[in-house]
């Protein structure tokens, strides 16, 4: 076989200027779908780690009704003790799960004593907080960063609102709430430090600690809005929600409904749209190299064998079996398929680590001076070389059918 | 003993509605290491004769057998295979493969065909070089050799896989008269080296006069058959 790939080979060679042009296309392509998807790609991940990293993590557990009234952070659909029991019960017994974190979230009023605005805010367990979104830290851009994300007393506020409240850290400023009977209270904080923004949700949030939280609000019991989850693995994200829904679909009301409801930062972020918007260009420019190598190659291929007609006579009169000149042609086409996935995987290497080497900086939304860093893996690579060899073979399939059926006589006889 | 038999064979071809006999019910006997000639005009069925005993095609009606071999009974697969194992071919173009070597060319049809290992096929096709005359060309491209030259590496590749008969349809249509004895001469050396039947066609009398068996055809039929052994022998 090996010797048939070599006289394949020796036929490409013969019209230089079309399979290198070929090759061209296929080059190209492959160049568009992997640079494309190693950009994206690495922007979609570093945007959806911002968000699981430093907001959501990757999962969340609230009481059923939250998530459709999350605008107004109802009180009322918090999580009572004994199910949040429950819920870290099952949490316990689910291997993918690294840690979780409860929250309690409200809305308030944020007073410098000068002026006063809205606020959401997040009461957390400063470790299991920054244990399960481990970006947080890293986004004080003003203010201490060692130690307890937030202490008692302490909070962390959003930039937009401290520059536009003109509050500096080490500001007193005050919180004030209505909690779910309807009385007000309000609790001074220190500002411990100034969290840069990010696009999304949670950009506009500020932190306190748990135990400031339920003090502010009167609890009577350590109730908790949302539990959030990260995973081990990320790319488990499925099947543990799935996993985890199906542990939690015990816990149900007075009228056996479900009591609870779990879902991913797809979920919950307006990201996701974008993330899927993203897939489907993917998709689309994916479908755009199949019919480039396609149309490509089924020319060359047709033009191959329309011109050696006679050709393909003499080694069929001489014996040649017509699945040896199927495989002949076909050797051609994989040919192509596997130099032009050779050529075009190597251009695009070497172009992401010229673009890693490179530090493109960019804006996206709130966030500044984002650095791009292009990144693929293997099965990516893999992936799309295999598509783009399998469709150079069915590209030539039809010629190289056409090719091992022609009847010796009339090829001879061709002019 | 025959290695070619013919009877009645006929074959007529469809040209749209109309029929054309190229053969003619004939009779011919062809015998091993022989060396045999068709001739007659353009549109005598030569090459349709030719293409019948290269088991290319398939008479209408009559017998023909080619080495014990009823090739009527031959699909398309196993006429591949036959010839393939038995039958080479010179064209009249040569009809080389335009991007391979001498040696390579001659060496295709043990790769495509036969699937010889390396080994033994490096010394059949040395072999052949030799015995064509073209050991010192044997990394010249088709475009850098001469008609002759090119139909030596055309009569080796018919002989290299040990062939038993080769057909040539009008082998020196396209060489000068010099060099068209010159081929004729390869042929009958390579007959009395390999043993190999050599049959071709041809229109050119003086080229025709250098086979040992002549058939003569006129529209579709043998008209007359000529053997120098036996005239010899006489």
């Amino acid at each position: 076989m090996f010797d048939v790939f070599k006289i394949a080979g020796r036929n490409l060679s013969r019209y230089r200027r079309r399979t290198v042009l070929t090759l061209l296309l296929i080059v190209i392509g492959m160049v568009a779908v992997l640079l494309f998807m190693s950009v994206t790609g690495s922007f979609k991940d570093m945007m959806v780690g911002q968000i699981t990293d430093s907001v959501l993590g990757h999962l969340e557990v609230h009481r059923k009704g939250y998530v459709a009234s999350i605008d107004n952070l109802p009180l009322n659909l918090n999580l009572k003790p004994q199910a949040v029991t429950r819920i870290e019960e099952a949490l316990k017994q689910i291997d993918a799960v690294q840690t979780w974190s409860p929250r309690v979230k409200f809305g308030g009023m944020y007073s410098n004593y000068a002026e006063t605005t809205a606020i959401r805010i997040n009461g957390v367990d400063p470790a299991r907080e920054a244990a399960t979104t481990p970006l947080l830290p890293g986004r004080i851009a003003e203010g201490r960063k060692g130690g307890s994300l937030v202490g008692k007393g302490e909070i962390l506020i959003p930039l937009l609102l401290a520059r536009g409240m003109k509050t500096n850290v080490g500001d007193t400023v005050v919180i004030v709430a209505t909690n779910r009977d309807g009385s007000v209270n309000g609790k001074n904080f220190v500002v411990r430090g100034v969290l840069e923004s990010i696009s999304g949700p949670g950009g506009r949030d500020g932190y306190i600690h748990i135990d400031d939280a339920r003090e502010l609000l009167r609890m009577n019991e350590p109730e908790v809005s949302e539990i959030a989850i990260r995973l081990k693995n990320p790319a488990l994200l499925d099947q543990t929600e799935a996993r985890l829904r199906q542990a939690l679909e015990g816990q149900t009301n007075k009228e056996g409904k479900p009591m609870l409801e779990v879902h991913s930062w797809a979920d919950l972020s307006p990201f996701a749209n974008l993330a899927r918007m993203i897939d489907l260009m993917t998709v689309f420019i994916k479908v755009v190299l199949v019919s480039i190598v396609l149309v490509s190659v089924m020319n060359v291929m047709v033009m191959a064998v329309y011109e050696r007609i006679r050709e393909i006579g003499t080694i069929a009169a001489i014996g040649t079996p017509p699945r040896r000149i199927l495989a002949l042609f076909l050797g051609e086409g994989l040919l192509l398929g596997v130099i032009g996935t050779a050529l075009g995987t190597a251009v695009s290497l070497a172009l992401i680590y010229a673009l890693n080497a490179w530090k493109l900086h960019f804006t996206f939304g709130q966030q500044q001076d984002l650095v791009l860093a292009p990144q693929i893996g293997v099965a990516q690579v893999v992936t799309i070389a295999a598509m783009v060899v399998g469709v150079a073979l069915l590209a030539s399939l039809q010629p190289a059918w056409k090719a091992s059926r022609l009847d010796p006589i009339e090829a001879l006889r061709h002019v | 003993m025959s290695l070619v038999k013919a009877q009645g064979l006929s074959k007529t071809y469809r040209a749209g509605d109309v029929e054309v006999q190229a053969v003619k019910s004939a009779d011919f006997v062809i015998e091993p290491a022989s060396f045999v000639a068709f001739v007659g005009p353009s549109g005598s069925g030569k090459s349709t004769l030719l293409n019948l005993i290269g088991c290319l095609d398939h008479p209408t009606s009559g017998t023909l057998t080619v080495l014990d071999t009823d090739i009527s009974t031959l699909d398309r697969r196993a006429s591949a295979h036959f010839r393939g194992r038995n039958i080479g071919f010179i064209f009249q173009d040569f009809n080389l493969v335009p991007v391979l070597t001498a040696y390579e060319n001659i060496e295709y049809p043990l790769i495509m065909v036969q699937e010889w290992p390396a080994a033994k096929r490096r010394e059949q096709v040395t072999r052949l070089l030799k015995a064509v005359g073209m050991e010192g060309q044997a990394d010249k491209r088709p475009d850098q050799m001469s008609g002759g030259q090119k139909q030596r590496v055309a009569v080796a590749r018919a002989l290299v896989s040990n062939a038993r008969l080769v057909l040539a349809d009008e082998p020196t249509a396209n060489l000068d008269h010099d060099t068209a004895y010159r081929i004729i001469d390869l042929m009958k050396k390579m007959r009395d080296e390999f043993g190999t039947t050599f049959v071709f066609s041809t229109h050119d009398p003086k080229i025709m006069s250098e086979a040992e068996v002549t058939f003569t055809l006129e529209d579709g039929r043998v008209v007359s058959t000529t053997d120098k052994r036996e005239a010899a022998h006489v």
